[in-house]
């Protein structure tokens, strides 16, 4: 490549869309040379998407799938923000509590599927609950360890300037904190992504991830399940995208220094 | 009574601040460590004072005393005639490094101090304190695109807007390059010429603490007990190559117990 003459602007793009080129080509005649029937090929992938766009469930299904994360995801940040600040300012009530959410930490919602039906039924509801507890648990220990590793200085400054202890909270504790806490949310967004679809797999009839799976229950599509399986990584990847540019907004941007 | 210089402070200056046989011990392995011992000085109303002592010997922990932050074993502080029994917006401590809010601009940090008052006339103060540290145009930035220099000043007018009686500085430009360090003693100066704060400066830097103090509390190690206390008799602006200015910096090299060839 001749690549003195160009800046490096071009390779930004001209690198990663060869790679994807590559995989699509590799896919298209691992297909065409295995002689497959069952397994579509890239291009009936493409007209399997154009078949869901024009059928118009698609937009109902992503909306579905974008609400029950919004919901799960919202709620979890709503009683997780607060809980994890709490924990994070009284080191004695995080002893107390945090060998509990270590144990809970590790299980898969999708072990939870079974308590979640018994609890809501089969429905939104219990999806919205899996999406809750995926993001639950790393949304409150982005805010502990967030709230713990605040320098000290920031906190007798604050003191020195007659600040009482929720005015440190909310003018020190909390700014001084929040890159972490970003931080956290962007990995709590990424679970509930993931969480959304296997929730819908089972206790749901809308949605991407009830997509995936009707369309191999009903008359075995996969060019639609790979359809849909794509539409599910490009929109986990825009939410991603979404989420990391709060962290170019000029308060925060302190914390993210090593990746600008 | 304090002996105060003539020609930097009124001439009567009332007392501002009474050490008081400060003792600090802290425990450490189940043993009493001692660090500060019978600490006694007074501080005159608009003195500037300079606190060296080799690093490590409880200059900070002094520091963090006198400021309220920590509570002395025995002894006490008394300020304006009232024993310190906690941190003050009436007395700033100003830290080495890091010490303004990255989450803050410019104006953000001078008006940390100042939500209480009406927003005209924390403006105002606001507008005051940048042109002061010289930050004009660099109002809406934040500390991550300034300098170490810039942040050091934004530190001491965030400090200075609360409108303190006194300011502590815990090496407070330590961790600046050399040339910058002397372009911020000046500012400093200046700062305290026309504010008249009584200012309490740690430092390990010898040459600072002559170059701005009016006395120099030199304290001992292990545990720091006060060696001397040194009025520094120059008039400002101080010529640092002058005989008396080389003899004094030699004096308190001496003390510290450093001969002053390398």
């Amino acid at each position: 490549m001749n690549s003195l003459s160009k800046p490096r602007n071009w390779e930004k793009y001209f690198w990663p869309v060869l790679a994807a080129a590559l995989l699509f080509a590799i896919w298209h005649y691992c297909v065409v040379w295995t002689g497959t029937n069952i397994f579509p090929s890239p291009l009936d992938v493409e007209k399997g998407m154009a078949e869901l766009l024009h059928k118009g469930v698609l937009w109902d299904d992503i909306g579905d799938s974008v609400r029950r994360v919004a919901v799960g995801f919202g709620a979890a940040a709503v009683t997780g923000i607060p809980l994890g600040l709490t924990l994070g300012l009284y080191p004695a009530a995080n002893q107390m509590v945090n060998p509990v959410l270590q144990i809970l930490r590790p299980i898969s919602p999708i072990a939870w599927i079974p308590i979640a039906i018994i609890l809501f039924g089969v429905g939104d509801r219990a999806a919205v609950f899996l999406i809750f507890l995926g993001a639950f648990f790393p949304i409150v220990l982005a805010c502990v360890s967030g709230v713990s590793s605040v320098p000290s200085i920031f906190q007798r400054t604050g003191r020195n300037f007659g600040l009482s202890s929720t005015q440190l909270l909310a003018r020190v504790v909390f700014p001084a904190a929040l890159p972490q806490i970003l931080i956290g949310l962007r990995i709590a967004l990424g679970i509930a992504w993931v969480v959304v679809v296997a929730a819908e797999m089972i206790a749901v009839e809308s949605g991407l991830g009830y997509l995936v799976i009707d369309s191999r229950n009903s008359g075995k599509r996969y060019d639609l399940v790979i359809a849909a399986m794509l539409l599910i990584g490009v929109i986990g990847l825009i939410l991603d995208l979404g989420f990391r540019s709060l962290e170019g907004l000029p308060s925060v941007r302190w914390g993210f220094r090593h990746e600008s | 009574m304090s002996l105060t210089n003539a020609a930097n402070t009124p001439a009567v200056a009332a007392m501002k601040l009474r050490a008081e046989q400060l003792c600090v011990a802290f425990e450490r392995d189940s043993k009493s460590v001692s660090v500060l011992e019978d600490i006694t000085f007074d501080i005159s109303d608009g003195e500037f004072i300079c606190i060296v002592g080799r690093s490590g010997c409880g200059k900070s922990t002094l520091l963090n005393v006198l400021a309220g932050f920590l509570a002395p074993t025995s002894g006490s502080v008394i300020i304006d005639g009232e024993p310190v029994h906690g941190p003050d917006p009436r007395r700033i401590l100003v830290f080495q490094e890091h010490g303004v809010f990255p989450w803050l601009t410019v104006e953000g940090n001078i008006g940390f101090g100042l939500s209480k008052l009406p927003r005209a006339e924390r403006e105002h103060r606001v507008a005051h304190y940048v042109q002061m540290i010289g930050l004009q145009g660099f109002e809406r930035t934040y500390p991550s695109d300034l300098s170490g220099g810039m942040k050091q000043r934004l530190q001491v007018a965030r400090a200075l807007a609360v409108n303190p009686d006194i300011l502590y500085l815990d090496e407070a430009f330590g961790a600046l390059d050399s040339i910058t360090r002397l372009a911020m003693r000046k500012e400093l100066l200046r700062i305290w010429q026309t504010e008249r704060r009584t200012i309490i400066f740690v430092t390990h830097d010898i040459d600072e603490a002559v170059q701005l103090a009016d006395r120099v509390v030199v304290l001992s190690s292990n545990p720091a007990r006060i060696e001397d206390i040194l009025t520094i008799d120059i008039r400002r602006p101080r010529n640092i190559s002058s005989p008396h200015y080389l003899e004094l910096r030699d004096k308190l090299l001496e003390q510290i117990g450093q001969a002053y060839t390398v």
